[in-house]
């Protein structure tokens, strides 16, 4: 923004908000400086500047002072543009200090500086903890921008995924209803527009860019939608229903004995240890990689797995 | 309107915002010191003193000229003696509302594992969230589409004794599984402080038989005893910089070169890896740096045919040397392959 355009808008903030009355944009024209005289460089000029002023989230109102006036005027409600009072005690301003540092390597980065720099122009006092003892970080995310703001401004979104074992990724459009970070991964959760159903998707898989497929405010959240529910469905592990019995070499196996259920020695320096699982691939991937330490007695599809994991690395 | 999201430009309005938020900045404070303040806004003393003359410079005209901002800079402190509307700085917007919720109640989430001091009702957390909820009004709302759920696999015993031997500054003894080596170890703990980074839950401290500082999961501490010994943090036990990752590679690291079937690609998305090649068909080639190739060994076995180490070539045979050991065990029934493993969705 050049220095020109920042004095000029910063004219036009000072004199929205100390005027009571709308003022039309003749008036306007007249009172902040830096305006072109040509009257419609003039407006163009102008509209642009209104829109700069609303994505800082100024708002701008339009109306008449009374039903005689023709001409549509502007003002800025003062009600609507200040910060409530907010008086924060030591602790409480530390509490700040910690979480705007959250968001220190991701997205929202900006976002939290220019939230904590208007809480200092309230008053509030930047302290931080004497010895907070703990420092929390969220992982930054390429999609995360793009679909944090179609969630803000309810607007369905397209992009390429690759679901885990495609080879080819797939384009999907989606009404995004929220994103979550569960365990330290980004999710996204809403409707698929192609499937029509409640999908899950996980930020790292989209590839390229995402990109905006409707008008704002076209996409309505189901009432009573909880998208931090939605995502842990995705994933929560099912019950240990299962049982192995496991041949595991003397002092190996660690992993493994730390789970078991039962453990008895067997003969020339092995044991035979049970352990419950609740997945058969994830738990054959588990056991392939004690290699040669760990030996599937049974079941005969838990055996029979790990046998093809083991022969895939010789292929 | 359809078409590519456009680049959020980080610097066009930030002099605007910095502007509107500096005269209520002093006003709050009655004077300040211009030292402070360039520090506090983050810009050069000479930046501000040219946002403080751009401020005592607006002018306007009509109906009749005048100029609404009145300050002062003299012996280096800042008072602004007229301001006419701009006494009180601009409501938060959603992202800024957002950004400070979330990160907030991510803290409260953390609950057992990892309390921030005074998590407790009523106490400086829940309170602060109440206020900022109260002064964000309608701005806060969306923060509950964006939500932080932490890991809480780890025992709530273990991070209650961490914190007590944090607070107490006292060495802590460590029953640690090492998963790479799967194996228990025992070793005395200086603890430094709490790290949750990708939503795990570390403790920091100095290692008394590496010597050096080292990160503990928390959900792999098998057993932990606070000692009645005091901690000693020694003065070259530098804490790791979270904001350039948790794991820096070491000069000393082993160049790991593995393909990835798209079956496989999600030890790309799990490790940091130095680099990411599209290999075709979906495969991927990554490159990774360990200090430990037992590490990379189990990695490999854990793959089967969906991962394919390609250097070091020692590795490589070691891997296929292993498989083949394992392979042995199962005697003639490894003859027959059965169907192949189901698909993971």
């Amino acid at each position: 923004m050049s220095k020109r355009k920042t004095e000029r808008l910063l004219g036009l903030v000072v004199c929205l908000l100390s005027s009571q009355r709308y003022l039309t944009a003749t008036q306007i024209r007249a009172a902040v400086p830096g305006y072109p005289d040509s009257f419609y460089a003039f407006k163009r000029m102008f509209e642009r500047d209104k829109e700069e002023l609303r994505e800082l989230g100024i708002p701008l109102d339009t109306g008449t002072n009374g039903p005689l006036d023709e001409e549509i005027g502007y003002r800025i409600p003062r009600q609507e543009y200040v910060l409530p009072d907010i008086r924060l005690e030591p602790d409480e301003a530390a509490m700040l200090s910690l979480a705007a540092r959250v968001w220190r390597q991701a997205e929202l980065a900006g976002a939290a500086a220019g939230a904590l720099l208007k809480l200092r122009a309230a008053g509030v006092e930047a302290a931080e903890t004497s010895q907070p003892g703990i420092e929390p970080r969220l992982s930054g995310e390429a999609a995360f921008g793009p679909l944090w703001e179609a969630v803000r401004d309810h607007r369905p979104v397209a992009f390429s995924y690759r679901a885990l074992g495609r080879s080819e990724p797939q384009r999907r459009q989606l009404e995004p209803w929220g994103v979550v970070n569960r365990h330290g991964r980004w999710y996204v959760a809403g409707h698929d527009q192609i499937r029509d159903a409640v999908r899950v998707f996980r930020l790292s898989r989209i590839e390229g860019p995402v990109t905006f497929s409707g008008q704002r405010g076209t996409v309505t959240v189901p009432p009573g939608t909880d998208v931090r529910e939605l995502v842990a469905q995705m994933d929560t592990q099912p019950a240990e229903h299962q049982s192995a019995v496991l041949r595991v070499r003397a002092g190996t196996g660690f992993g493994l004995r730390r789970r078991a259920t039962r453990e008895r020695p067997d003969a020339d320096g092995w044991d035979l240890v049970e352990v419950p699982f609740a997945d058969p691939d994830w738990f054959a991937e588990h056991i392939a990689s004690f290699g040669a330490d760990v030996v599937v007695i049974e079941p005969t599809d838990l055996r029979d797995a790990v046998i093809t994991r083991l022969k895939g690395v010789l292929a | 309107m359809t078409g590519p999201v456009p680049a959020r430009s980080a610097t066009s309005s930030d002099r605007l915002q910095r502007l509107l938020a500096l005269v209520p900045y002093v006003v709050s404070r009655k004077v300040v010191g211009l030292t402070d303040t360039a520090a506090a806004f983050g810009v050069s003393e000479r930046e501000l003193v040219d946002d403080l003359n751009m401020l005592w410079c607006v002018e306007l005209r009509a109906p009749d000229p005048y100029c609404p901002i009145d300050l002062s800079y003299e012996g280096g402190e800042i008072v602004v003696s007229q301001a006419e509307q701009m006494e009180r700085p601009l409501r938060l917007g959603v992202d800024e509302a957002s950004a400070l919720l979330v990160a907030l109640r991510m803290l409260a989430e953390l609950g057992p594992v990892a309390p921030v001091p005074g998590l407790a009702e009523g106490s400086a957390l829940s309170r602060t969230i109440a206020k900022l909820e109260e002064a964000a009004g309608e701005a806060g709302a969306l923060s509950a589409q964006v939500a932080v759920q932490v890991d809480k696999n780890a025992e709530e015993n273990v991070a209650a004794q961490v914190r007590e031997a944090l607070a107490s500054r006292r060495r802590i003894h460590l029953s640690y599984y090492v998963p790479t080596r799967d194996e228990a170890t025992e070793r005395d703990v200086d603890p430094m402080r709490l790290l949750v980074v990708e939503g795990r839950t570390y403790l920091e401290g100095w290692c008394r038989s590496a010597e050096a500082v080292r990160l503990f999961r928390l959900d792999r501490v098998l057993g932990i005893e606070v000692l009645a010994l005091p901690a000693e943090v020694p003065e070259e036990a530098d804490p790791r910089d979270v904001d350039r990752g948790l794991f820096q590679p070491s000069p000393e690291d082993v160049r790991v070169v593995i393909e990835l079937s798209p079956y496989g690609r999600w030890v790309a998305e799990y490790y940091p890896c130095e680099e990411v090649t599209d290999i075709g068909e979906g495969w991927l080639r990554v490159v990774l740096r360990t200090p430990d190739s037992e590490w990379v060994r189990r990695l490999a076995l854990r793959l089967g045919e969906d991962g394919r180490v390609v250097e070091p070539a020692e590795l490589a045979a070691d891997v296929r040397r292993e498989a083949a050991a394992a392979l042995a065990r199962y005697g003639s029934g490894a003859g027959h392959p059965s169907v192949p493993a189901g698909e993971v969705s």
